[in-house]
């Protein structure tokens, strides 16, 4: 089983580096998270907390919409472009179950898109500490900002194959993706905005508003983030909606999901006939 | 020797069609099969079920004792789909290598790759390959690992002649070796030769199965006979043999294969005026175009 996966995954990851995706995504995290870092670095001395902090802040900001839009231009046709070309209904001839091709999938693109934040995310926040000072919590908020973006990424991996699966071409997979993106990262927070504006204080705000928020994955994400560093939550005003809800919602969502994800995506694979 | 493939009265809907009738199908180890029949006959469903790639719903299929879509099947299947291509950033080498890694068998991929004609092209990009360099990548990968069964859907196509003729060597390779092998074709020519039973798919139906003798003899379609006749003779000889004037200067007879000798013999009493004779017996696009076309049960 091990063997089958890690040959999915290694030929998943020449595809990766021959048509320059890792290049490419690892290039685009690094740009923006310099971009944000030296554009929003000026409220440091005001806020008094050091220039990594800030600079966390607003790569957590850039990741929320960044993380699942890589993921999910690298996962919309790991089925499709498969059934397009005729050569699924080979593989699935060969002795790899449906759930091991997943994984395989699964493995190098995660691995493709962890190199990517790690690298973009590790120079900003290593030129943001050298020029603007770091601490040893700012430090932490860096690891954290790493290691959840390639969580939220991993979520969006599965979302992608979801909709390979479902989707009959590839074409479509990715007009599907991109309405996925559109809700998860843009949609769900006006709608939950607008809820908010209406209901004007009263339960929905206080109560239900926050579990609903910290269901998305992209909000629990942000939340996890913010709610952890008291220094963050101060730079971004977040803290309101953060405090309302137990410390360990926004993690126990974000750590569901991809789970979640995954059996979702498979249980789509499963019904896909090549 | 017990059959490596066993259909029993399969039968597929799609939707509300029935794509498959009750089909039955067996292949002995070593025995080449043409499978035959009109585009959208089911050719390509069949096989999909017997890799177990799409369920049927009644019938019984078995692949060496096997299930469809088992791991003992998969391990003894071979497939070529028809028209497949693979992904374009990949080499020749790595594709194959990742089919030999799956399928846990030790490959010499360079000279699997050598046996197919694409030595040349084991490290260039698969994007960078001609239609017939894919197909033939296809079949290099049907060559891994000794199978027992390989189910070919029209591997020819885009392949140029020369390439047909080592397609043909491959497969009789297989077959010398114990495969059974099934070929789905439009080729009509090709298979007559080279396949040892011919089956023929109308509408979801299996509407004929044995060897290419059989099937004429079955059919009993006509062999003709066409006469060259000397100058001025022709009409002569119509009129004595009963035959029909081509041209100018032939004649030509229709028979049944049991009354070819009978009708030679009358050829040759006609002595002098006969200038050549040629016989054609009944060709597979004859047999295919009676059991395909016609409203054959
Ligand atoms: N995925 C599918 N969904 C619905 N109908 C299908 C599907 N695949 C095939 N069919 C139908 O099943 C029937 C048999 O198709 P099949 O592909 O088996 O034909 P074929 O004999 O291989 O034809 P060809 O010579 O053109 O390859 C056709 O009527 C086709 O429309
Ligand atoms: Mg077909």
């Amino acid at each position: 089983m091990i063997a089958r996966i890690s040959a999915i995954a290694g030929t998943e990851l020449s595809i990766l580096r021959r048509n320059m995706w890792l290049f490419m995504a690892t290039l685009i995290m690094v740009l923006f998270a310099l971009a944000l870092t030296f554009a929003g670095s000026a409220p440091t001395g005001t806020l008094g907390v050091d220039m990594l902090t800030v600079s966390v802040a607003s790569m957590t900001t850039l990741s929320v919409y960044l993380a699942p839009l890589l993921a999910l231009m690298m996962s919309f046709d790991a089925i499709s472009g498969d059934r397009d070309r005729g050569s699924l209904a080979l593989l699935l001839t060969y002795p790899a179950s449906r759930g091991e091709i997943l994984l395989g999938k699964f493995t190098a693109q995660l691995a493709a898109l962890a190199f990517a934040m790690t690298v973009g995310f590790g120079t900003a926040g290593a030129l943001a500490g050298f020029s603007g000072g770091a601490s040893a919590d700012s430090l932490i908020a860096l690891i954290r900002l790493v290691s959840t973006s390639i969580v939220l990424g991993a979520v969006f991996l599965g979302l992608g194959y979801m909709v390979s699966g479902f989707a009959r071409s590839s074409t479509a997979a990715a007009g599907m993706s991109a309405g996925l993106w559109l809700i998860f990262v843009v949609l769900f927070d006006l709608g939950l905005l607008g809820a908010v504006v209406m209901d004007d204080g009263g339960t929905f705000t206080q109560h239900i508003f926050p579990w609903v928020m910290v269901a998305n994955p992209a909000d629990a994400f942000r939340v996890w983030n913010i709610a952890a560093s008291d220094a963050v939550a101060v730079t971004s005003g977040m803290a309101g909606a953060a405090s309302a809800l137990p410390v360990w919602a926004a993690p126990l969502s974000l750590l569901l999901w991809p789970l979640a994800a995954l059996l979702l995506a498979r249980a789509t694979f499963g019904r896909v006939e090549p | 020797m017990a059959n490596t493939l066993i259909v029993e009265n399969a039968d597929k809907f799609r939707g509300k069609a029935q794509v498959l009738k009750d089909i039955n199908l067996t292949i002995a180890p070593g025995e080449r099969l043409a499978l035959l029949g009109h585009n959208g006959a089911g050719k390509s469903t069949l096989i999909k079920s017997i890799l177990g790639l799409t369920p049927i719903r009644g019938g019984k299929i078995s692949i060496c004792g096997a299930a469809p879509g088992s791991a003992a099947a998969r391990a003894a299947t071979a497939f070529l789909p028809e028209a497949v291509s693979f992904h374009p950033a990949l080499t020749g080498r790595e594709q194959l290598n990742q089919f030999a890694r799956l399928s846990g068998v030790r490959a010499d991929v360079p000279a699997l790759l050598e046996r197919v004609g694409l030595s040349d092209a084991l490290d260039r990009r698969i994007g960078t390959y001609s239609k017939g360099m894919r197909q033939r990548l296809g079949l290099a990968q049907v060559l891994l690992g000794n199978p027992k069964l390989a189910l070919l859907d029209e591997p020819t196509s885009g392949l140029d002649p020369i390439s047909r003729q080592d397609l043909y060597a491959i497969i009789d390779e297989l077959a010398a070796k114990g495969t059974a092998v099934l070929i789905a074709s439009h080729a009509l020519t090709e298979v007559e030769a080279r396949t040892d039973r011919i089956a023929i798919m109308r509408k979801g139906v299996k509407v004929a199965d044995d060897t290419l003798a059989a099937l004429s003899a079955d059919a009993a379609l006509q062999t003709s006979i066409r006469i060259t006749a000397r100058d001025g003779e022709a009409d002569r000889i119509a009129a004595q043999i009963g035959g029909t004037r081509i041209n100018g200067a032939s004649v030509e007879i229709h028979c049944d294969a049991a009354a070819k000798m009978e009708a030679l013999r009358h050829v040759a009493a006609l002595g002098d005026a006969v200038a050549d004779v040629s016989m054609t017996p009944p060709r597979l696009e004859d047999l295919y175009r009676h059991y395909a076309k016609e409203d054959h049960a």
